[in-house]
């Protein structure tokens, strides 16, 4: 059980960790579409992590299924939405920071 | 074949949602299921694209393939943020082609792209997708096209 329990906080606290990276990232990027990459590190594989500390702790239960279903939808519609943001941005014709050393 | 497959896998989604064994329940279950699968085969909205079968042998390669992407990029992004003074960043706006065939590739391809942090699909086109990504090593690594290759694909007749 012990390793159970280590898993499961070695997953939430490099989860949280991750949140909490991407939001550093989200002040510290210049614009919007960068800021959007660090936004993405937040949306799956901190979300995945913490979910899976989550379901370590419930065990195989039915709770731990609910968590799989939750991930599975993140999965699905977070790619959806930050494809439809960044899209509208360039519809509204905001352009991307160039790159000064190309 | 398809229907059928899919109706036990609504009777599954049921039960684990619900946790009751009782028989008038799973009863109820058996019935409510029958009626959606009276609706959806009605509406015609169980097709090749909303319940890929055909692409459950090429799936799980591909996810464990993405998976291994995410995490990678995933490190990568961190680094850039929280790299000391200036983010180490070279943002780069550039066009992949779209080598798969059918559109539901096309879409898994854009999905993918947009999912593995450092790289965001903004446009798709008949044959291009626009992308911006954080760094030139992404982008790079993007327009070699080895993701793409990974892409399951496959065009059904309809």
């Amino acid at each position: 059980m012990l390793a159970i329990d280590l898993l499961s906080w070695f997953c939430l606290i490099s989860g949280g960790l991750l949140g909490t990276i991407g939001a550093i990232g989200m002040h510290r990027f210049p614009d919007f579409y960068t800021r959007q990459h660090a936004a993405g590190v937040t949306d799956v594989l901190s979300a995945f992590l913490i979910l899976l500390g989550l379901g370590l702790q419930a065990g195989l239960t039915l709770a731990a299924f609910k968590l799989l279903l939750i991930f599975m939808f993140l999965y699905f519609t977070s790619p959806g939405a930050s494809h439809a943001v960044a899209n509208a941005a360039m519809h509204a014709g905001l352009k991307p920071m160039a790159d000064k050393q190309d | 074949m398809r229907i059928f497959s899919y109706s036990i896998l609504l009777f599954l989604f049921w039960l684990l949602l619900s946790g009751h064994f009782e028989p008038l329940l799973l009863g109820l279950g058996l019935a409510s299921v029958a009626l959606t699968i009276f609706l959806v085969h009605r509406m015609e909205v169980v097709d090749h694209e909303s319940y890929p079968l055909h692409l459950s042998k090429q799936l799980p390669k591909f996810i464990v393939y993405l998976f291994k992407e995410i995490l990678l990029s995933n490190i990568d992004v961190v680094k850039r943020v929280l790299s000391p003074r200036r983010p180490s960043i070279s943002p780069k706006l550039f066009e992949v082609p779209l080598p798969q065939k059918s559109i539901l590739g096309q879409v898994i391809y854009a999905n993918s792209i947009t999912l593995t942090p450092g790289t965001v699909s903004i446009q798709l086109t008949e044959n291009k997708i626009l992308v911006h990504a954080l760094s030139k090593e992404a982008a790079d690594a993007l327009a070699d096209g080895s993701m793409a290759k990974q892409i399951p694909d496959k065009v059904v007749k309809s």
